[in-house]
């Protein structure tokens, strides 16, 4: 019973990190139409720059610092919404599937410094001993897992709010308008540079948070997490759950998370050991059933923003207009 | 001509939107050459003139979209040729589009609100540090929005996505919307255009209501009937050119415009 609930807290936790970078990504293409097929990159650079910050001194690379953790949290988000400022201002005069080609690019760009850069980064063997909150209790696992998921929930459930909240308001209004009609949205005042520029920092910085709390639950990173898979898993996520609802986001990845997971406990119960690499293939194509199964059934994932607005639509065609209001 | 049109003739206020020699090349085709003319306070002003005359290329360089090859272009005496598009609406000057832009899946009243200038709650950080403001704000930008849907007879809709508005609706929705700005003048890209005869009388009535009430309009329109009747001047584009200016029975007799309509040799 212990092992079941230490386990369901090990595997929650997990699953809330990819909730954070599908807030991040629905923030730029739920609510903004941005389509960062980049994201693994934004998650490394705050993975990186939190190991970084806050390990112990490294003869053979650049740091650590031995900083707080709550530092190499904040360092995180800095550097990895600067990166994405910087990829969107980039980026201002592409569209969608050039946009796409590029912020890939920005990804694989990363994932090669990251494998490469052996001073800054530790190269293919990575960067260990990153510290981990509780880290006193790593004896007694049960509690580890708990306080580790407690922490994670806590800074979802803040990323959640504050996204809702903006979502909601004039800022996210705008960011809509953009989505639907870039030219429609200037020629009404808003500048469609300033306003990209932020989603894309806002998401990118809350993706390199969520890279830095992954580094720190583990303890360990190296480049081969953030593969561009990486970015495959949670755009399934995003489009299981619902493209431009905050609450599909977090749905959804922890959905296909258990998904991942099961269909992984799954092979390694079904398959001889020696096959099991080559059955660890099966979970890619898993997600892909689920994946064509979403877009057959419900086509806008389980949450998603345009039914659920016809839906209210249809039900209150003459609500009163104050009703409505902030 | 009407009483309001000949006044507005003598008149001579400041204008409010001036075009200086603007010229627009697109390669080796001059879309817009050397045309000046002047909108005054108050007018409904027109601009008509054959496909491919340059009136829409006149219109998006007057609204930003696009910038002049050469010439000025100011609005209330400030020179804003080669300013960004956004912030056009700011100094005034608010469009709509021949094909309307709704925001589809936004509601009506999201579309108009979305059109309220200098909005607190449109910078991030204030969201989270003057919510109460942003809160007021949006109050009473939500009823003026509602307010400005009655006008153009869309209130009952208010909370529907604007995606399922007729095409005539969608010209008014985008009317609705640029008013919420505030506009000094309006320019309109084909009102009428697509529009059934019935939405038509309420759009002419909506323009002459809101012009009325102080507003200048530019108005790109090929329903001649509409232009006699709402436009106290004319102007006529042709080839790029600016042919011939005057009240509407003025140009409609000039040689010239007749000449760019159907053809001829001079």
């Amino acid at each position: 019973m212990m092992d079941l609930i230490g386990y369901a807290a090990f595997f929650l936790t997990a699953a809330l990190i990819f909730s954070l970078i599908t807030l991040g990504l629905n923030l730029q293409w739920g609510l903004t139409g941005l389509f960062n097929v980049g994201l693994a990159g934004f998650v490394a650079i705050g993975a990186y720059t939190s190991a970084l910050l806050t390990t112990p001194d490294d003869p053979a690379r650049l740091g650590g610092f031995g900083l707080p953790i709550l530092i190499g949290w904040l360092g995180a988000m800095v550097v990895g919404g600067l990166a994405a400022a910087l990829t969107g201002y980039a980026t201002l005069r592409l569209r969608s599937d050039y946009l796409a080609i590029t912020t890939f690019g920005v990804a694989v760009v990363v994932q090669l410094v990251a494998l490469n850069a052996q001073p800054l980064t530790g190269g293919p063997f990575g960067i260990g001993f990153i510290p981990r909150p509780f880290g006193g209790l790593a004896e007694t696992p049960l509690l580890f897992n708990l306080s580790n998921l407690a922490i994670v929930l806590a800074v979802t459930l803040a990323a959640y709010l504050a996204l809702e909240h903006l979502s909601r308001s004039p800022w996210g209004r705008v960011l809509k308008a953009l989505r639907e009609d870039e030219r429609a949205a200037v020629s009404l005042g808003k500048s469609a540079r300033f306003y990209r520029v932020q989603a894309f920092a806002v998401g990118g910085a809350i993706m390199a948070l969520a890279g830095a709390l992954q580094a720190h639950f583990i303890g360990f990173i190296a480049p081969d997490n953030y593969l561009p898979i990486l970015t495959f898993q949670v755009w399934v996520m995003l489009i299981v759950g619902g493209s431009g609802s905050n609450i599909g986001a977090v749905a959804g990845s922890v959905l296909v998370w258990a998904i991942w997971a099961g269909s992984g406990a799954l092979t390694s119960m079904l398959f001889s050991p020696e096959q099991q690499a080559r059955a660890a293939a099966l979970q890619i194509v898993a997600i892909g059933v689920m994946l064509c199964v979403i877009l057959l059934v419900r086509p806008s994932g389980l949450f998603g923003d345009r039914p659920r607005r016809l839906r209210a639509a249809k039900a209150a065609p003459s609500a009163a207009p104050e009703s409505r209001g902030p | 001509m009407n009483e309001t049109a000949r006044q507005h003739g003598a008149e001579t206020h400041a204008a409010v939107l001036t075009a200086t020699n603007v010229t627009r090349r697109f390669g080796g085709l001059v879309a817009v050459n050397n045309v000046s003319f002047e909108v005054r306070p108050g007018e409904i002003l027109g601009l008509i003139g054959p496909n491919g005359a340059g009136k829409t290329t006149m219109f998006d360089l007057l609204a930003g979209s696009i910038l002049p090859t050469s010439g000025e272009i100011r609005l209330n005496g400030t020179l804003v040729s080669g300013e960004a598009a956004h912030l056009r609406i700011g100094r005034g000057l608010g469009r709509t589009f021949q094909i309307p832009r709704p925001l589809p899946n936004l509601t009506l009243i999201e579309n108009v609100m979305l059109a309220a200038q200098g909005q607190t709650g449109e910078r991030l950080l204030a969201n989270f540090i003057t919510p109460w403001r942003v809160a007021g704000e949006e109050k009473a930008a939500a009823k003026k929005a509602v307010e400005l849907l009655e006008l153009v007879s869309l209130s009952r809709l208010a909370h529907q996505p604007a995606r399922v508005l007729s095409g005539g609706q969608r010209k008014l929705l985008e009317l609705a919307r640029v008013m919420m700005a505030d506009p000094a003048i309006i320019l309109l890209d084909e009102p009428a255009a697509g529009v059934n005869a019935t939405l038509l009388e309420v759009i002419i009535d909506r323009i002459r209501d809101i012009n009325k009430s102080g507003i200048t309009f530019l108005l790109i329109e090929h329903n001649i009937d509409m232009v006699t009747r709402l436009c106290h001047r004319v102007l006529v584009m042709a080839s790029g050119e600016l042919i011939c200016e005057g009240t509407a029975d003025e140009v409609a007799r000039d040689p010239r415009v007749i000449e760019a309509y159907l053809g001829g040799t001079a």
